[in-house]
């Protein structure tokens, strides 16, 4: 049968349409009443991975709340491309103050809201790695370390995009960016750096911690809905690809995604009060090669002469994440 | 009631009277006892629903008031010097969104070298992010401004620093008027934002403006921030209806009848230039002084009003624009220029040194002499300079200028107070 280009939402990563699934388990994108939250007719770029996981995440957490739902987002791509004045993408309350303040201007909304005893009242803050793991990282962590009842939302493109391109403390291993170019005697960025931050916010104890792929849009609905049952710190760490930053085709965003989750790379996990509880088994693994293959950002490790040594310690990376997370189903 | 009262005390007692709803800080000296008694009162449920939040940082503060302010809630912080730096992005921000937040500096000296004690370098560094900065001379006057300042910030939808000298009135006892709460809530009506996130009517906040508006953005927001200039009197005048007490307002002569020479000052060393001139007076000479009580906005048009008469001014101030000199005296020099009236700088109290009733009486003997250099530091120890310029001057690898002068100075066993 010749290849269909199919339109339906999608809900697992081999499931295409909703119509299978009773009414309940179907996603909040596909239904008539879904919120919109971040409308149409932003900037972002074609693919952009960043925009769709914020329009998932967000429309479920409202849905969640009962349509009663603050957001505050930290400076990136997601705040500039959405929020130009006078257009405003955004149908929700939705502030932005700083870069790198976002958790803490969240837990100011969720006291203010406490104060005047409106707990019918949700928030969520969201930002990109950037404002995640390394400026508003302090933050988040006193975010974290109070309970306060904030769901955070990081979206992982693994680099300082709004700013072109720069390294950020979640940019993998020999990736290029701007300021860690393919020269030198180290191409990329330099291995064993960088932040896990899911683990990190396990480490604080607090109630939900997930992490979630547009690979996987179903799963992502889900960790969100979960996550706003929750009173208290809530994390989740989203990968989001950056067709821009990463050097991938636009219409590949999806199946860029999959394959991190695929390889190992990025392992799909919730976790509470610091133990992991639940993950989602790899049921078509492919090797890192196939994953990074995809991208300009690696393609010095192709060579000539191909880096065998990196694209070695990248493929143990990913076995080591599949032994941890037990992901061979 | 009156009361005798630890100046940090009385503000938060006064803070409290405000009704905030929520509070976060960071501890700083000498900022402590005035969150620490906040916190109390808090936890004890003195304060209704209110929320104080202990975060992991000033930025933190600050962060966590914007987003409170942006939901509705009347909110208040406390800070200084390394404190007031740190959370610097986020002072600009609050302006920016103009945002009725309430903080008070307790004024500390800016580091290195780290110095815990009073001056006006941390305050004076963000003079210009959009804040109104009130002075206080008195604990009285500390208290009595918080109450305005919650008032003022409303109405303007712009926040209000309450400037009060570290130590020298946070940590002083006196004796404090604390009004009444029906007093202060019939002065003080609940906030009513301008602005407010709410899921039933939704608004986006802080997004971004291109060359194409900023101007005009910043246009409004100057235009807004000096409407202050008029109603800070009326505030203080409706405080005083209210209060019968006079507290706040932008600018206050003492002794100016008749004054040829005028000193002008921020804060609690009011009280000092005061006795002074009370002597200076006795001695026959015509010297008067000017309290700024309200640094930003400048009252450019009502200090005018109030030196244009004098033949001399002296600005005595507790900072330093290093490489520069004075940073009121410019102000004052703007506000005076096109008269013919020199303009003296004196650098006084910087990180806590003493300024003595005798050293300003000194001064002003000076100034009527021509023997201020310009800028003047005020008591400031000529051999120990002399010494060390030598030093260095002869020595590449002179090491820390901080602990040589430290050692220069316990050497001459010149007090340093
Ligand atoms: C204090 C401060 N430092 C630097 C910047 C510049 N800046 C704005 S957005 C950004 C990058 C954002 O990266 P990330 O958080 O990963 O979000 P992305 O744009 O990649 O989605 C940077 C460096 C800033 N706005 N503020
Ligand atoms: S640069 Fe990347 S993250 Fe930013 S809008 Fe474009 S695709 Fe999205
Ligand atoms: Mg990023």
């Amino acid at each position: 049968m010749p290849e269909q280009r199919i339109k339906f939402y999608q809900t697992g990563t081999y499931t295409a349409g909703n119509r299978l699934l009773n009414e309940e388990a179907r996603t909040v994108q596909s239904r008539m009443d879904r919120t919109n939250s971040l409308n149409s007719g932003h900037r972002a770029c074609q693919g952009c991975g960043e925009a769709l996981g914020a329009r998932y995440a967000v429309d479920a957490a409202m849905r969640a709340a009962h349509d009663r739902l603050i957001a505050v987002n930290a400076t990136g791509c997601l705040e500039v491309f959405s929020s130009p004045y006078p257009e405003s993408a955004w149908q929700i309350p939705w502030m932005h103050s700083v870069f790198g303040n976002a958790p803490a201007v969240a837990s100011g909304v969720a006291a203010a809201l406490r104060a005047k005893g409106r707990e019918d009242v949700k928030v969520i803050a969201q930002g990109g790695d950037g404002a995640t793991v390394d400026i508003g990282f302090g933050c988040l962590s006193g975010m974290f370390e109070r309970n306060d009842d904030v769901l955070y939302l990081c979206y992982d493109n693994e680099a300082y995009m709004n700013t072109g391109i720069q390294r950020s403390g979640a940019t993998p291993p020999f990736a290029r960016t701007n300021t860690t170019q393919a020269v030198g005697e180290t191409p990329g960025n330099l291995p064993s750096t960088g932040k896990n931050l899911p683990r990190i916010a396990m480490a604080h104890g607090i109630p939900y911690v997930a992490t979630a792929s547009v690979a996987d849009l179903h799963d992502l609905e889900a960790k969100v809905t979960r996550a706003m049952a929750v009173q208290g710190a809530r994390y989740l760490h989203i990968h989001v690809p950056c067709p821009l930053g990463w050097g991938s085709d636009p219409a590949h965003t999806i199946k860029v995604a999959r394959m991190a989750v695929e390889s190992g790379l990025f392992p799909l996990f919730e976790a509470q009060f610091g133990t992991v509880v639940d993950r989602m088994p790899i049921r078509h693994k492919v090797s890192v090669e196939q994953y990074l293959e995809l991208q300009d950002r690696f393609k010095h490790l192709f060579g000539p002469p191909r880096n065998t040594d990196a694209i070695a310690a990248i493929q143990a990376i990913a076995d080591a994440n599949i032994a941890t997370y037990g992901l061979t189903a | 009631m009156l009361a005798q009262i630890e100046g940090s005390q009385a503000v938060a007692e006064s803070v409290v009277l405000c009704r905030p709803e929520v509070i976060a800080a960071y501890p700083i000296s000498p900022q402590t006892h005035i969150v620490e008694r906040l916190s109390r009162m808090v936890k004890h449920g003195d304060v209704g629903r209110c929320q104080y939040l202990n975060v992991e940082s000033e930025f933190a503060a600050l962060s966590v008031l914007i987003g409170a302010s942006a939901t509705g809630a009347r909110t208040y912080t406390a800070t200084t010097s390394q404190g007031l730096l740190f959370m610097a992005e986020a002072v600009y921000n609050a302006a920016g969104l103009g945002l009725p937040i309430v903080m008070t500096i307790a004024n500390r000296a800016v580091g290195a070298p780290i110095n815990i004690w009073n001056d006006h370098s941390d305050s004076m560094a963000l003079r210009d992010a959009g804040w109104v900065q009130l002075y206080a001379e008195t604990n009285q006057e500390a208290a009595d401004l918080h109450i305005q300042a919650f008032r003022l910030a409303e109405e303007l939808s712009c926040p209000v620093m309450v400037c009060m000298d570290g130590y020298i009135l946070t940590h002083a006892y006196e004796a404090v008027d604390m009004p009444a709460q029906s007093l202060v809530d019939a002065f003080l009506p609940p906030y009513s934002p301008v602005q407010v996130l709410d899921p039933k009517a939704p608004i986006s906040i802080g997004a971004m403006v291109g060359p194409e508006a900023f101007t005009e953005v910043k246009y409004l927001a100057h235009h807004q921030y000096l409407r202050a200039l008029a109603l800070i009197p009326e505030v203080a005048g409706a405080f005083a209806q209210q209060f019968q007490r006079l507290s706040g307002g932008l600018c206050s002569p003492y002794r100016m009848e008749g004054a040829s020479i005028a000193v002008v000052a921020l804060g609690s060393v009011i009280g000092t230039i005061k006795e002074a001139i009370d002597e200076l007076r006795l001695d026959g000479i015509a010297v008067g002084c000017v309290k700024i009580g309200c640094y930003r906005p400048f009252p450019m048009v009502q200090l005018r009003g109030t030196l244009e008469g004098v033949t001399r001014v002296i600005v005595v101030e507790k900072d330093l624009a290093v490489g520069m000199g004075g940073i009121v005296s410019a102000d004052v020099r703007m506000a005076l220029q096109g008269l013919p009236i020199p303009i003296h700088t004196v650098i006084a109290g910087l990180g806590g040194r003493s300024i003595p009733k005798s050293s300003l009486k000194q001064m002003v003997q000076d100034a009527r002499a021509e023997r201020l250099s310009e800028p003047h530091f005020l008591d400031l120890n000529r051999t120990v300079i002399d010494n060390e310029l030598m030093r260095r001057r002869d020595q590449r690898q002179a090491g820390p200028m901080a602990e040589q002068v430290i050692r220069a100075v316990n050497a001459i066993g010149t007090k340093v107070v």
